[in-house]
């Protein structure tokens, strides 16, 4: 099983925003990154799938991580290549010559030279929440897709996936090649079975520790870089931001009498009832 | 600050994480308890944040000496120095026998506490002696094949409930040349923990007062030839000063946070206590001393790691950050005002704890003579 799972590096959430009035990008400067927790639950997703839960250290098949960006997101892709992965793809591109689509035409040149058996990322990035890039991925590859996986079982020559929708679980059986994108609960103990791993067992609940001699190993591990031209050549963007600013500052509450005047100001200043 | 490669900040996220995760829940309880669980360490060990610097071959993380120092940046923001301490204790008692050991004493001793099946201690001062190690009156005794061991051993980290204890003893009278490293064993006829110390700080990590009474200890137990003992001891120092130092601007740097956060939170005469000037002021001063601490220790362990053997640039390091800890620690307990003085602030228990800084792994007062020494006085 060869699974190729694409990484997004992402401002933590902590950080708060620094963004500039009437500019057209947000401000990073000073801002921590991190991977963006969805594509790390996929990283921990493809790793279970790659291996036997009750003997993790041997790895039975192959987890090829990918990021689209400049030379720093390395350390994001080296944090992964610490966690397990077994080697990485950068795709050097500034941040601003990006799009959604333009990130999965990269994909899309990548999963074309590598040919993954499963192509497993996040359902969404958790900066600009876009979630588009898997299904333009998987459109552009004509591959089957399943969104917002919650389980994902090994099957022989393909994945059954399960999802949480209103009122129940929808179950999704694909057909290697494909597209699978991650929620949250994919981490949970029982949500990811690989042909190798015991029904039985029970995973960690969460994403693995990057522990420090894999650290050390992940120092060694290859790590391509290509260039945007090499993977989207020829592609515009057709997304533009234009403009960031800060939500409205949130005014004071106020204080109310009684239920009469509360009623009151809900249906004619606040207008919601 | 940049960190040397990039491994280096992997492994304080790393770290950073376990603090998170595994001890900030149960910190309070721990440091009430006087100690915190052994699985601690299993669970360290497993989420691979235990034993940085030890070669993989033994167990440990295949580190350098940076990944150790980094590990308690990484674990300190859980708030107990104690809890850093005790897990660390083994960051000082397996050197020597890195150092000094046989191939086999390395596979003997070493992997056991790397697993965190195993705890180690390190037992250097005696009730009449500290970094004077030329006063060590522990004797070992050549007796056939054993060795007869007897003395006490005071402020032992993790000496209580240690399984193995590398122990400093005098095999001749010879003063530097007659020190030899043992490691004694719990169950050994003889050995015995006389008392668990009650301390300012450090609540969450066990010191020991540790009696020898004729233990009877076979050669394969000493580390090294005999006399061998003072070199390795002068290596370990400079390991445990520069991590101590480690500690202080990583204590300073936990506070400040603290203290810049809670003086946007807490209000007096009608407006956050952030907006008054003396309060700034006092802030501005704390970050600046915590920068220059840790951009001071940062330089000088780089340059360790590169090979170079700083004593008397460790030991500024070491008194430099420890005094900048106290500095911090006291301003920020000042402007957590009544919260800083209860039990339930980090704050109040970093300020307790970092008390130890300019104390332990020799004081300040040696720490200068150290130095005075490097000046050519």
């Amino acid at each position: 099983m060869k699974i190729l799972v694409p990484l997004k590096r992402v401002a933590d959430p902590d950080n708060a925003n620094k963004v500039k009035p009437t500019a057209d990008k947000v401000d990073t400067s000073g801002l921590e990154w991190k991977i963006n927790p969805f594509d790390e639950y996929a990283l921990e997703s493809a790793l279970r799938l790659t291996e036997d839960g009750k003997a993790p250290k041997k790895r039975l098949g192959e987890v090829i991580v990918v990021t689209v960006g400049p030379k720093e997101t390395e350390t994001t892709l080296r944090s992964a290549l610490a966690t397990g992965a077994d080697r990485a793809i950068r795709v050097d591109a500034e941040d601003d010559a990006l799009d959604g689509r333009m990130v999965a035409k990269a994909l899309q040149s990548i999963v074309e030279a590598e040919k993954p058996d499963i192509v497993l990322m996040g359902k969404q990035a958790v900066d600009g929440d876009t979630n588009q890039v898997g299904q333009i991925l998987a459109e552009r590859l004509d591959y089957p897709m399943a969104t917002f996986a919650a389980t994902i079982q090994e099957e022989d020559g393909g994945v059954l996936v399960s999802r949480e929708v209103d009122g129940g679980v929808c179950w999704l059986r694909l057909k290697n090649p494909c597209v699978v994108t991650v929620d949250l609960r994919i981490v949970a103990p029982e949500s990811v079975y690989s042909l190798k791993t015991d029904k039985s067992f029970k995973h960690n609940d969460g994403v693995r520790f990057a522990a420090l001699p894999a650290i050390m190993k992940a120092k060694k591990k290859p790590l391509d870089v290509k260039t945007l031209g090499d993977v989207a050549a020829g592609t515009e963007l057709t997304a533009k931001y234009s403009k960031f600013e800060p939500p409205p500052q949130r005014a004071a509450g106020v204080k109310v009498a009684d239920v009469a005047e509360l009623v009151q100001k809900l249906a004619t200043e606040a207008k919601v009832i | 600050m940049p960190d040397a490669d990039d491994t280096h900040e992997l492994f304080r996220k790393s770290c950073l994480r376990f603090a998170e995760e595994k001890i900030i829940p149960h910190v309070i309880e721990w440091e009430e308890a006087g100690e915190f669980p052994r699985e601690l360490y299993n669970e360290a060990a497993k989420d691979g944040v235990l034993a940085a610097s030890i070669p993989e071959e033994y167990g440990g993380g295949g580190g350098d000496m940076l990944h150790s120092l980094v590990r308690t940046e990484g674990l300190l923001p859980c708030g107990s120095t104690g809890v850093v301490a005790g897990l660390g204790s083994l960051g000082i008692a397996l050197p020597p026998v890195m150092i000094l050991g046989t191939e086999e004493q390395k596979k003997r001793f070493i992997p056991p506490v790397c697993r965190g099946e195993k705890v180690a201690a390190l037992a250097i001062t005696e009730p009449g002696t500290g970094s004077d190690v030329a006063g060590v009156t522990t004797r070992a005794k050549k007796d056939g094949d054993d060795y007869v061991i007897s003395g006490s051993k005071l402020f032992i980290t993790s000496g209580v409930r240690a399984d193995q204890v590398t122990v400093l003893t005098r095999t001749s009278e010879d003063k530097h040349s007659g020190l030899t490293f043992f490691i004694v064993e719990k169950g050994m006829k003889g050995y015995s923990v006389s008392r668990a110390l009650k301390k300012t700080g450090w609540w969450a990590s066990d010191t020991a007062e540790l009696a020898f009474d004729e233990v009877r200890v076979p050669k394969e137990n000493r580390l090294g030839n005999e006399g061998s003992g003072f070199v390795a001891l002068m290596q370990n120092f400079q390991g445990e000063r520069l991590g101590l130092a480690f500690m202080g601007h990583a204590t300073a740097e936990v506070v400040l946070e603290d203290a810049i956060a809670y003086s946007k939170e807490r209000s007096a005469f009608g407006r956050p206590i952030a907006g008054f000037q003396v309060t700034r002021h006092k802030l501005a001063t704390m970050a600046t001393k915590v920068l220059a601490a840790k951009t001071l220790n940062h330089s000088v362990a780089r340059r360790v790691l590169a090979g170079e053997y700083l004593v008397t640039e460790t030991s500024m390091a070491k008194n430099f950050a420890a005094q900048v800890a106290q500095e911090v620690c006291y301003e920020a307990v000042q402007i957590f005002g009544g919260m800083g003085y209860c039990r339930e602030t980090r704050v109040e228990r970093l300020s307790r704890d970092a008390r130890l800084l300019p104390i332990g792994g020799g004081t300040s007062e040696i720490m200068n003579e150290i130095i005075a020494k490097g000046l050519g006085l």
